[in-house]
């Protein structure tokens, strides 16, 4: 077990290496920072010096070296454009992304699987009919647009819910919460709704498909010939049975939904780790684009390591082949 | 007292007590930019400078007409050409409450020219800064400059005292290594106090109740917050959740006027858009001419200029929110601007120039062009390349993001461009700097000269009237000499000026604010009722 766990450990540091290298090299055709830093008439001599305090003169081997042996101790430097340390932007910013990313999961898990069981029980009901065209809808809209349409529906012509922001927040320690105003709770739900709606569909898809294959096997027909109310086999034995790929497809998600986060963001001007990292991009501000590729990275390789060791632990077949030789 | 004197009393009484301003109020802002670093030597910014200058005040300051008027300077004068000396205003305090004097504006000087302040062109390094008493200083220049403290209304003076204490003598440069105190904290003379500032996020400033001017505003806070996608920030305005947003786009004026809530303050902006063309190389870098360059022939250029309808691209491409010019500065920045005239449109004229110059069959040219800098600009482009095939010559268009397209057509990229769209706006508010910043030969390495000049037109003539403009104190005979400079540039068809684009500002009918015409939103106008 500590073997295979190890292992893990280190192909997820390989990973990391790769984003690494790959975002470092990437950076090189991101547009010149000095520009976006000084405006278009400082003369040329003020821009060599800015360039050359920025370490942009150095080869690039020294570079990489510098941004390599800083990021491994999480040390990510100045942001060029807000003259702060990037790692606490990055603490600012982060709770904001984890409370909608969060959200946004629950929301889909919630109606998903609601939706999903209806689906599959009343399949030719008129409302089960809506669910699948909503889901069709949900897979094929962009974010951007859904986003966009539910602010002009919400926020401009019924008023309810506020178009852009994180609403009032609470401080907690270092955390920020939004969770706690109703401000915050208001301006919370068009981007979750957003960000969660095409995670919603996979799963109320997911539920829909499992729930019609466990409702033919045989222990649900001698369940129903024992007498036991339908409420008790559809809930009790057959949704129970249909949440174990669910949940693991749903904990994997919940990075992608964080890296989705970018575009809900930027739409509904939601403080958080995206929507800095897009400011980011546009000003060619290095330090923080590393950092962010390298956190959501790390968040990726994280949750995968912890499904994996989940695996074994859930399933012993698993850990007897990886850990033991027969 | 009589009846009617009475009468008259009583009326004034109640016409005051109408006018007195009504409850203050918070003021909702949201831009298309985010607000970074506090320090005011950071970033020569126009944007920037809007949002510091409610806190922060110059020693002259612009009216809403971009008039110079008084600012923390009573007055001033030249007793010689070479002299002029402050008269400072008495009785400002800044935000912390330390009395403002002639030592604080000494600091400034010295800081606003220190490496890593962005604005050290403010006042040129041989300018000497002299406190004569506590509320007099004087300014001694090498020599005459009649344009001294024209940017003046943006350097923002600092307090010595502040800036000692909280180890913020220098200014925050661009690679700071340490976050620095000036770039999260303000202590300025102005209208407003920054409570809160969470860079990119939110910004919330505070009226400030012993500003020495009588507050033209009734507000008691504004909040900013930087909005970046164009749909949320219109939906936000027409839902009313801010009050004022800059930019509206182009494509949403429309909407946002007939809304119930809210309209779009419209006017020409002052800076000017054009397009330059490689003249200094012998062979462009990016053509299917080899061994020469056309754009070295003044009649390719005037082709290129008579192909060009601009009127065209204001109703097509700019929805009618352009300003044609025929000149590279707006209206607003040159009193004898009405007295030139543009060269006609004329693509059959074009035709004939090109084959006279050997191009009967025209050529290949690469043209370089940002696509989110300036309002439309890609589109502009676009209506360009298409404009100049009909006089044959085949525009290959790359458009790209502005930090890609910066770092390589300006000087630091080594000018790697035959063809290019720009847009400029004299620093200066000045003549001068259009001149000799755009229009200047490159040939010297030592001179700033021509930093700008992407194209690297040349002319010497225009050089040494740029340098006698430099030192005319007479206003009249400066604006002459001036117009003998446009003129010169103008018959040589070194630059293609296009317009000047619209500002368009979207405001809540519950607020009354005045646009200016530099796009700087300064909310210390604006009023707002409840």
């Amino acid at each position: 077990m500590l073997a295979f766990t190890l292992r893990r450990a280190f192909q997820a540091i390989g990973v990391m290496f790769a984003v690494g290298i790959i975002a470092f090299s990437m950076f090189r055709f991101a547009g010149d920072p000095v520009s976006q830093i000084v405006s278009i008439d400082t003369p040329p001599a003020e821009r060599a010096a800015v360039r050359k305090s920025l370490g942009l003169d150095d080869p690039v081997v020294v570079q990489f070296a510098r941004y390599f042996g800083n990021a491994v101790q999480f040390k990510f430097g100045m942001s060029y454009q807000f003259r702060q340390p990037v790692a606490n932007l990055l603490m600012e910013r982060m709770p904001a992304t984890l409370e909608l990313a969060t959200v946004a999961t629950i929301i889909s898990m919630v109606f998903g699987i609601l939706m999903g069981v209806y689906t599959a029980l009343k399949r030719d009901t008129w409302l089960a009919k809506l669910f699948q065209m909503v889901s069709l809808i949900g897979i094929s809209l962009p974010t951007f647009l859904i986003g966009i349409l539910l602010i002009y529906l919400f926020a401009v012509t019924l008023g309810w819910l506020p178009s852009f922001g994180r609403g009032e927040v609470v401080k907690i320690g270092w955390w920020s919460t939004g969770l706690l105003t109703v401000s915050g709770l208001k301006a919370i739900i068009m981007p979750a709704i957003t960000l969660g709606l095409f995670q919603m569909t996979l799963i109320m898809r997911l539920v829909r498909a499992e729930m019609l294959e466990v409702l033919r096997t045989d222990y649900i027909r001698f369940a129903r010939a024992r007498g036991l109310t339908t409420r008790a086999i559809h809930f009790g034995h057959a949704l129970k049975n249909t949440l174990v790929p669910v949940i693991t497809v749903a904990g994997l998600q919940f990075g992608t939904v964080i890296a989705f986060s970018i575009i809900t963001e930027t739409v509904f001007q939601w403080p958080g780790m995206g929507l800095m990292f897009v400011q980011a991009i546009q000003n060619v501000d290095i330090p923080i684009m590393a950092a962010y590729l390298l956190t959501v990275s790390l968040i990726f390789v994280t949750i995968n390591l912890v499904v994996d060791i989940l695996y074994t632990v859930v399933d012993p077949r698993l850990r007897s082949t990886v850990s033991r030789p027969h | 007292m009589s009846v009617r004197q009475v009468l008259r009393a009583a009326t004034v009484v109640a016409s005051l007590a109408f006018v007195a301003p009504a409850s203050a109020q918070t003021l909702r802002y949201a831009n298309q930019g985010v607000l970074n670093s506090l320090d005011p030597y950071t970033l020569n910014e126009s944007t920037t400078h809007a949002h510091l200058g409610h806190v922060y005040e110059g020693l002259i300051a612009r009216d809403q007409d971009l008039k110079i008027v008084p600012g923390l300077a009573e007055s001033w004068e030249t007793p010689e050409p070479t002299r002029w000396r402050f008269h400072l205003r008495k009785g400002v305090k800044f935000h912390d409450g330390t009395p403002f004097t002639a030592d604080d504006v000494v600091f400034s000087a010295d800081r606003i020219r220190k490496p890593g302040s962005n604005l050290q062109t403010r006042i040129a390094a041989d300018v000497k800064v002299v406190k004569v008493d506590d509320h007099t200083v004087d300014f001694i220049l090498t020599s005459p400059n009649p344009i001294l403290n024209s940017q003046w209304d943006t350097w923002y003076i600092v307090s010595k005292k502040w800036a000692e204490a909280n180890n913020v003598v220098d200014p925050t440069p661009a690679a700071a290594t340490t976050p620095s105190y000036a770039s999260l904290h303000e202590n300025g003379t102005g209208p407003f106090m920054i409570e809160s500032h969470q860079p990119g996020v939110k910004t919330v400033f505070k009226a400030n109740p012993n500003w020495w001017r009588k507050p033209e505003h009734n507000l008691k806070e504004i909040i900013f917050t930087p909005i970046s996608s164009d749909a949320t920030r219109v939906a936000a305005l027409l839902s009313g959740e801010v009050d004022v947003i800059e930019p509206v786009p182009l494509q949403d004026i429309a909407r946002v006027d007939s809304s119930p809530n809210a309209q779009v303050l419209k006017g020409p902006e002052i800076r000017t858009i054009f397009l330059g063309m490689d003249q200094i190389r012998d062979e462009l870098l990016y053509s299917n001419i080899k061994g020469k360059n056309p754009f070295k022939d003044v009649r390719v250029r005037e082709a290129f200029y008579r192909a060009i309808d601009v009127e065209a691209i204001k109703s097509r491409v700019m929805r009618g929110l352009s300003t044609p010019s025929a000149l590279m500065i707006a209206p607003q920045l040159y009193k004898l601007h009405g007295e030139f005239k543009r060269a006609k449109y004329d693509p059959d004229a074009a035709k004939k120039l090109l084959a006279d110059a050997g191009y009967a069959d025209g050529f290949e040219v690469t043209m370089d062009c940002p696509n989110d800098r300036y309002v439309n600009d890609a589109a502009i482009c676009q209506a360009v390349v298409g404009m100049l095939a009909r006089i044959g010559v085949k525009v290959n268009l790359l458009a790209q993001p502005k930090a890609q397209y910066f770092a390589k057509v300006l000087n630091t990229g080594g000018y790697q461009t035959s063809f290019y769209l720009l847009g400029w706006t004299p620093g200066t508010s000045d003549a001068h700097n259009v001149l000799y910043e755009i229009m200047g030969c490159r040939n010297d390495p030592k001179s700033s000269r021509g930093q700008a000049n992407l194209g690297g037109y040349c002319n010497k003539t225009l050089d040494e009237v740029a340098a006698k403009v430099l030192v005319e104190t007479d206003t009249a005979k400066r604006d002459q000499l001036i117009k003998q400079g446009f003129e010169i540039e103008q018959k040589d068809f070194g630059y293609i000026p296009l317009h000047q684009q619209a500002l368009a500002w979207g405001v809540s009918k519950k607020v009354k604010l005045r646009q200016r015409a530099d796009n700087q939103v300064l909310l210390y106008w604006a009023s707002k009722q409840d």
